[in-house]
């Protein structure tokens, strides 16, 4: 075998052991109840803009998921709150990005939920771009029904896989 | 473009690597419903005649599940075989009479050039004292329970006319471990569950596995980069392509009959539609142009046209499109949510997944009478989906969801023998049964 062959090999094994153990790297969501109530609050900065810190200490962008009913896409008036001050964040801190990943429940065909993710994550897009946002900062993944976060057959659980989860990328 | 069709097999070697060598339990099958229609077949145990060891697998009790799964043979149990004939002469039609049974299998295991078996069989009509079939087939220790599969197929085919589909194989998709750590496998195993062979394994999700027509590849969904996107994997090379990741969802991946072209869904354009591509030049061509949900492609066999899923009408029902382009058709009627087609008989068979207020079912339309065909539904689940028709027609494979779990069915096409694929841990689902084995 020659060297440079060897010594590639060796890269390549290095990194792909260390892509083993690399997690991903995702700010922690709330995931409360279903469905929250968020607490309408002002931003506290002088100007009236939310800052990068106010991800972490604003009680309203702490919120992150928003809930829908069953095989619907339409955003209800409850998350309204949710979506008001993530879009006036995307607005106030211009050089942010999110991931909406859509999500559905077990129930119906796995490709299908692929489309229902998707089509809940483009409904939660357009509404924040209504509320300041920009289509460049939001990027649409669904996940379909693969990604649950309770894994019981009954309405409860169903309603808190329905969702919508907003993550800070930038 | 070139980055979205870029090879990337040393992604594979990079996903080999990270596999853990998992012990992979068998898919257990006990039989649900028996079929007091189904023709009676005794089949007596294969007597090893050489002078090896003795053989570790039971070829008869192998030809015998098989036979009962299909729904099409009553196979007697092996506590009612009282004679254990094992070639023509030593044959007593009046036993076998008395225990009313339509056919006699009998054989036996020899010894053959170079280690390797020869599995020899006969196959009688025990009504009219006569052998249909004389047959031998050569056979290796390791690899005996497909010698089994190959005999039940060709008995099979020998009386009911129809070539049999156990020596085929299926593919499914494991999910081990719990929220949020996962760890998903793209597995192939033999068409009764044995032998599962992890294809590849990651922590992020894999869907939708489907078949080439040479049964050498699979296409399917996984979420490794984040988003979804489609790769094409060689079974035996381990080789694989990305040949899908646009924006928004690449989905549902579907070979046409001839290998030539790959239905899929596509979301680029805002919302998902159906796409086919041409895999020689990996060019697109859009077939559906609606703002509803368009997806789960399936071509028909003569490849002219594609059935698939659409929310067009406000629930998901059946629609047919000229694989050319052209006005889809609506094609289901009853239900309120029909999705994710399969066919069978040149696609005068279509089992889909059924939903009617909160449960979902396999139903099966029948339009070989024409019209709009006669619907029945075949599964007694809350949560069944993804139906995958055997090449034959006999069988479809579909996902289940039981006590938490996610399990394999097998049920006969006419819905009379049932049979759950069980693995020791995890959930199962996306089932896809393979073409047949090429002659």
């Amino acid at each position: 075998m020659k060297n440079p062959t060897r010594i590639l090999l060796a890269v390549a094994l290095a990194a792909s052991l260390a892509a083993c153990k690399k997690e991903a790297v995702k700010p922690q969501v709330e995931n409360t109840d279903a469905p929250p109530s968020a607490p309408v609050t002002q931003p506290v900065d002088n100007s009236g803009k939310y800052t990068r810190e106010s991800l972490n200490t604003d009680p309203c962008l702490r919120q992150r998921v928003v809930y829908f009913d069953f095989d619907r896409a339409e955003i209800k008036a409850e998350a309204e709150a949710i979506l008001t001050c993530h879009g006036k964040f995307l607005a106030d801190v211009a050089d942010s990005a999110m991931t909406l990943e859509g999500h559905a429940d077990e129930r119906g065909t796995q490709e299908y939920n692929l489309g229902l993710g998707e089509r809940r994550g483009n409904a939660v897009s357009q509404a924040l771009q209504a509320k300041g946002g920009s289509a460049a900062q939001i990027t649409v993944v669904s996940f379909g029904e693969e990604r649950p976060t309770c894994n019981d057959s009954s309405e409860d659980c169903w309603g808190k896989n329905r969702r919508v989860e907003i993550v800070y990328t930038k | 473009m070139s980055k979205l069709i870029q090879r990337t097999w040393w992604l594979a070697l990079l996903l080999a690597l990270c596999v853990a060598p998992v012990a992979q339990a068998q898919l257990v099958i006990p039989i649900l419903e028996g079929n007091a229609a189904a023709t009676p077949i005794a089949v007596v145990p294969m007597a090893y005649q050489g002078a090896g060891l003795p053989l570790d697998t039971d070829i008869s009790a192998v030809i015998n599940a098989d036979l009962n799964r299909s729904g099409q043979f009553n196979a007697l149990s092996r506590n009612r075989i009282i004679e254990f004939p094992t070639r023509d002469t030593e044959v007593k039609f009046e036993t076998w009479n008395f225990l009313k049974q339509d056919y006699l299998l009998v054989g036996r295991v020899l010894d053959a050039e170079g280690g390797t078996l020869r599995v020899e069989f006969e196959l009688f009509d025990v009504a009219k004292k006569q052998r249909l079939l004389a047959q031998a087939v050569g056979a290796r220790t390791s690899s005996l329970r497909a010698t089994a599969h190959q005999i039940a197929d060709i008995v099979y085919e020998k009386i009911t006319g129809v070539r049999g589909a156990f020596s085929t194989r299926i593919a499914y998709v494991t999910q081990r471990g719990t929220p949020p750590k996962f760890n998903y496998s793209v597995m192939v195993a033999d068409s009764d569950g044995y032998n599962p062979v992890s294809v590849i394994s990651w922590t992020t999700p894999f869907l939708s596995p489907a078949w080439s027509p040479d049964g050498r590849k699979l296409a399917y969904v996984s979420f490794e980069r984040g988003n979804s996107a489609i790769y094409i994997h060689e079974l035996t090379t381990g080789k694989r392509d990305m040949i899908a990741s646009y924006r928004g969802i690449n989905g549902a991946p579907a070979f046409s009959p001839d290998g030539s072209k790959l239905a899929m869904t596509l979301s680029q354009t805002g919302n998902p539609e159906i796409f086919v591509m041409d895999l020689a030049t990996r060019r697109t061509t859009q077939l559906t142009r609606h703002y509803a949900i368009d997806t789960e492609p399936v071509w028909t066999q003569d490849g002219q046209s594609i059935i698939f899923t659409s929310d067009r009408a406000g629930k998901p029902q059946l629609y047919q499109i000229p694989a050319a382009g052209g006005e889809p058709t609506r094609i289901t009627f009853q239900g309120e949510y029909n999705a994710r087609a399969t066919l069978a008989n040149d696609g005068k068979l279509i089992a889909m997944a059924q939903g009617n207020k909160n449960v979902y079912r396999i139903a099966v339309l029948d339009r070989s009478r024409g019209g709009a065909g006669e619907l029945t539904e075949l599964s007694p689940g809350n949560l069944d989906e993804s139906p995958s028709f055997a090449p034959n027609g006999s069988m479809i494979l579909y996902a289940a969801r039981e006590d938490k779990r996610d399990v394999l069915y097998a049920v006969s096409a006419d819905g009379r023998v049932r049979q759950r694929l069980v693995l020791a841990d995890g959930d199962v689902r996306s089932p896809a049964w393979s073409p047949f084995r090429q002659r």
